[in-house]
């Protein structure tokens, strides 16, 4: 289990590594990247600076875990987020299960990263051409996060 | 009691946080929220929209019917655009 909340970059290939090194009971990991985009509504980005709480961000990514952990099989979880200044490609999240079995790990990947944009205390500041703002929440969002509702 | 602020609450209000002594006629968060917003004009506008005033106690998110105590950590935030 790991749950790491940090400013530095993060390397996929080496995360992925040491997600199944030694473990031949894991039969399928998915791995979800998320990035910095150069548009959004419309307008150029520049620049994104995540802001987080520090203690509620870690406690709510441990419980999110352990949910995805109560309802699938997983031999591993692994979730890292960044905060502070990003430009456009930077990697901002990485979600990575490991399970036997392959809809085991879609799944719970997948419901990592949903309840994750829901519940996770980050909040997006982007500079765009017409100054900063900061990111609104997307109904989209809840409606993904919902559908995982028991 | 320790209220912190978070993203544009944060810079509505001007503060990260502030601690303040909670009056004993406020038990619910609702009730703080209200308080709150009668400490200056910019505690009022930033707070006027309680739809997207989200509420944290003790590092869990609550709706504005939940009990507060003096100890409680106190977190009020936009809703979250993480991941």
């Amino acid at each position: 289990m790991a749950i790491r909340v940090q400013a530095e970059d993060f390397d996929v290939g080496a995360e992925y590594a040491a997600l199944t090194r030694g473990r031949t009971s894991v039969g399928g990991v998915t791995l979800f990247s998320g990035l910095v985009r150069d548009m959004a509504g419309g307008a150029a980005v520049s620049a994104m600076t995540l802001e987080h709480y520090p203690g509620m961000t870690e406690k709510q990514l441990e419980a999110i875990e352990a949910e995805a952990r109560r309802r699938w099989p997983l031999d591993d979880v692994l979730i890292i987020h960044r905060y502070g200044r990003l430009e456009p490609g930077d990697q901002i999240v990485l979600v990575a299960t490991a399970s036997a079995h392959r809809d085991a790990a879609f799944d719970s990947c997948r419901f990592l990263i949903d309840w994750l944009k829901t519940k996770a205390p980050f909040w997006k500041l982007e500079a765009t051409p017409d100054g900063e703002r900061w990111v609104e929440a997307k109904d989209s969002d809840d409606s993904a996060a919902a559908r995982w509702d028991p | 009691m320790k209220i912190f602020y978070f993203a544009w609450l944060r810079t509505k209000i001007g503060v990260p946080s502030e601690t303040i002594d909670l009056p004993a006629e406020v038990k619910t968060v609702g009730a703080l929220v209200d308080w709150l917003k009668t400490r200056s004009a910019k505690h009022a506008e930033a707070l006027a929209n309680s739809k997207v005033v989200k509420v944290a106690v003790n590092q869990e998110h609550v709706p504005y019917d939940h009990p507060i105590e003096p100890g409680d950590e106190v977190a009020l935030f936009p809703p979250v655009t993480g991941g």
